[in-house]
């Protein structure tokens, strides 16, 4: 690694994490490539397609666009951190499996954690209208956003009165 | 991205003496529009000075006919904050129309204003209402702030602290998107407070936000779209690219001016 590198420390999926980092470090990059959590993907890079969407702080943020540096004493929660490694989906996860919200699945954990942030805000009864508008920074090439509005608006009802949004946050 | 070093100072002063230290350092806000621009190698600052860290610079406040937000301040916390809710709705409705809701979480009104990009949505807000904008330095009129396309009157160790704005009695924000990109291909914020009136305009110029004094002058015989009926501006100075000619642009600044009037009186759009 270049001798310019900077030391980061910040928790990812519940646990305290500590890295050494170019400062020219993505989040994204340091999820994948340091951390090894390859399920945050990196489609467009330019911050419009929503793939690489984890929880900030709590808040559905672009990891592809928010330097490692920049998350010293952050919280982050990706999509594997969402639901305990061998207990079941979260909500939000059954319902996409469920109502078919995915074809090739790439855009699959953004479209996730996107929804969950989007319950978090908008609350449980999500109508069409909203779910669509609220995926404007996502997108889907397979589907054309049917089974994943079906999955968000059923993902969201599932989410009531669970406190599975909540976790690792 | 080029190679840079990277600071996060505590303090508006340790960033101001930083940028001093370093004429070509650039400060991180939301990085929304910075970091973009660095992955493309357009801008490869050697520092960047990250403002999260300092106190104080994100914020709300309501005193008397005046609303102030922090620089740091995100889009999303404008959006759905009921103190702008209630005092200038325009403001808050504006704010939710950036970007999409995860850009909105990270992206802030310092950076945009400081960044000032012909079809962005804040500037037509803070020349439209009047604003004085407010740096570690002095405090600066929007009619002198914005300069030109990507170019503001901020000097070198000049930092945003907050946005200071009058309340207006009237002002509504009319924005025709490009229906790729999302950003205005042309947005018409209009105000009305005692007898200033003011029509300011993104994303249409060549050399970014503008007023339109034609249309003020007629809106202050009558703060009606009728005011404005037939009125246009000159094709001259307007962007024309792939998205639009310039005669097109001109022809919706009249539009979009007198369905923003429209709806400032409450009245369906014309």
């Amino acid at each position: 690694m270049a001798a310019n590198t900077a030391a980061v420390s910040l928790t990812v999926n519940g646990k305290p994490v500590t890295a050494e980092v170019d400062p020219r470090t993505l989040l994204v990059q340091l999820l994948r490539e340091h951390l090894r959590l390859t399920g945050t993907h990196v489609g467009c890079d330019t911050s419009q397609c929503g793939a690489c969407v984890v929880h900030v702080n709590g808040k559905a943020t672009k990891s592809c666009t928010v330097l490692a540096l920049q998350l010293g004493g952050a919280n982050v929660l990706t999509i594997e951190g969402l639901a305990a490694p061998d207990g079941p989906l979260h909500p939000m996860q059954e319902a996409f499996r469920e109502n078919h919200g995915l074809q090739c699945g790439y855009c699959t954990p953004g479209m996730i954690m996107t929804a969950v942030d989007m319950v978090r805000r908008k609350g449980n009864d999500l109508d069409e209208h909203t779910i669509r508008e609220e995926l404007e920074g996502n997108i889907c090439r397979c589907t054309g956003y049917h089974n994943i509005v079906k999955a968000i608006a059923a993902g969201a009802r599932a989410m009531r009165g669970t406190s599975a949004a909540k976790a690792a946050e | 991205m080029y190679a840079f070093t990277f600071h996060r100072p505590q303090t508006v002063r340790q960033a101001a003496s930083l940028l001093a230290k370093n004429q070509e350092a650039k400060l991180l806000a939301g990085g929304h529009t910075l970091l973009p621009t660095m992955k493309l190698r357009l801008a490869g600052p050697p520092q960047l000075i990250d403002l999260s860290l300092i106190d104080g610079l994100a914020g709300i406040e309501q005193s008397g006919r005046s609303l102030t937000i922090g620089a740091m301040t995100r889009h999303n916390d404008v959006n759905t904050s009921p103190v702008v809710q209630q005092a200038i709705p325009v403001l808050a409705k504006l704010a939710g129309m950036i970007g999409d809701p995860a850009v909105r979480h990270m992206g802030t009104i310092g950076g945009s204003i400081a960044n000032n990009d012909p079809n962005a949505d804040y500037p037509a807000a803070c020349l439209g209402l009047g604003v004085t904008i407010v740096t570690n330095k002095r405090r600066i009129k929007a009619d002198e702030f914005f300069t030109g396309m990507f170019s503001t009157a901020l000097e070198p160790a000049e930092i945003i602290t907050k946005v200071s704005f009058p309340i207006p009695k009237k002002a509504a924000y009319q924005k025709f998107r490009n229906q790729a990109s999302r950003f205005a291909l042309v947005g018409v914020f209009v105000s009305k407070r005692g007898s200033d009136i003011r029509v300011a305009v993104t994303g249409a110029g060549s050399n970014g936000v503008f007023r339109v004094s034609s249309f003020e002058e007629a809106l202050k015989k009558r703060f009606s779209p009728k005011s404005l009926e037939g009125m246009t501006i000159p094709a001259d100075g307007m962007n024309s690219d792939i998205h639009g000619s310039a005669e097109y642009r001109a022809h919706l600044v009249g539009v979009l001016a007198r369905r923003a009037v429209a709806e400032a009186i409450g009245k369906s759009a014309a």
